[in-house]
């Protein structure tokens, strides 16, 4: 079986509105207020549940055909995407440690792509 | 907002311990779409979801886990917390071989391990960087 170029483009998308997503919510959980007139009015909260829910939408299209070998890292990417949108928009500084945490989970869920094939 | 070392420290906690939900719900989702059957529309799987109490609980689970990854990136930093979810594909795989029956193979030993790994290094680079 080999991997459509549709079903990659599915789950890079994913990955990559996903970690937009993660990036909303952080903004929005640090605004936050535990009252609720105040949650309701967050609307980076509802962005960034809205962009999680379209990017689980994009996760079941791209599933659908293709190994997982190749499908697994593509949604893994999301969390470099992270990493870099967090220096970026946050300030958060980009540490060796980060760099190598990230690397690491990315080749590990290869693996489990990898062991995951039929 | 100025968070302390504490609050941090509770915030990545919080997220690991939210992976456990957002596992148990992928595997709810997953046993419920089993009885959704594999040529389900969109509306048949729209009404699945409140009528298949697998899928129901599965994503009220997931609502849940949320809530949950919310009230935790209120502290710390997103660079850090964010790539703690990868946790989520080790207990996927794991509870998948338990309940599923499926496979367990060395890729996916390996795998666990090194994403684990990852997860571990950085839970000390959140510490040695704020020195």
């Amino acid at each position: 079986m080999t991997t459509p170029f549709s079903s990659m483009a599915w789950i890079f998308l994913c990955g990559f509105v996903g970690s937009f997503g993660a990036v909303f919510l952080k903004s929005g959980a640090s605004r936050l207020q535990l009252n609720f007139k105040a949650i309701v009015s967050n609307w980076r909260l509802a962005f960034g549940i809205g962009m999680y829910l379209l990017s689980s939408v994009f996760f079941v299209f791209g599933m659908r055909r293709g190994e997982l070998s190749v499908l697994y890292p593509l949604v893994a990417l999301g969390y470099m995407w992270t990493v870099v949108w967090s220096r970026i928009f946050f300030g958060e500084p980009l540490t060796k440690a980060k760099f190598i945490a990230v690397g690491m989970i990315l080749v590990g869920i290869a693996f489990l792509g990898l062991g995951s094939q039929k | 907002m100025i968070s302390t070392e504490a609050q941090k420290r509770r915030s990545a906690l919080l997220v690991g311990c939210g992976t456990l939900l957002g596992a148990a719900a992928q595997i709810l989702i997953k046993s419920g779409a089993g009885a959704l059957g594999p040529h389900a529309s969109i509306l048949q799987t729209a009404v699945g979801m409140i009528t298949i109490p697998a899928l129901f609980f599965g994503y009220a689970l997931y609502g849940v886990y949320t809530v949950v990854l919310i009230l935790a990136l209120r502290h710390g930093e997103l660079s850090v917390l964010y790539p703690v979810i990868a946790l989520t594909f080790v207990w996927v795989t794991i509870a998948s071989a338990l309940v599923f029956h499926e496979e367990m193979n060395a890729a996916k030993l390996v795998g666990i391990t090194i994403i684990m790994g990852g997860v571990a290094v950085l839970g000390r680079g959140d510490k040695s960087d704020k020195k």
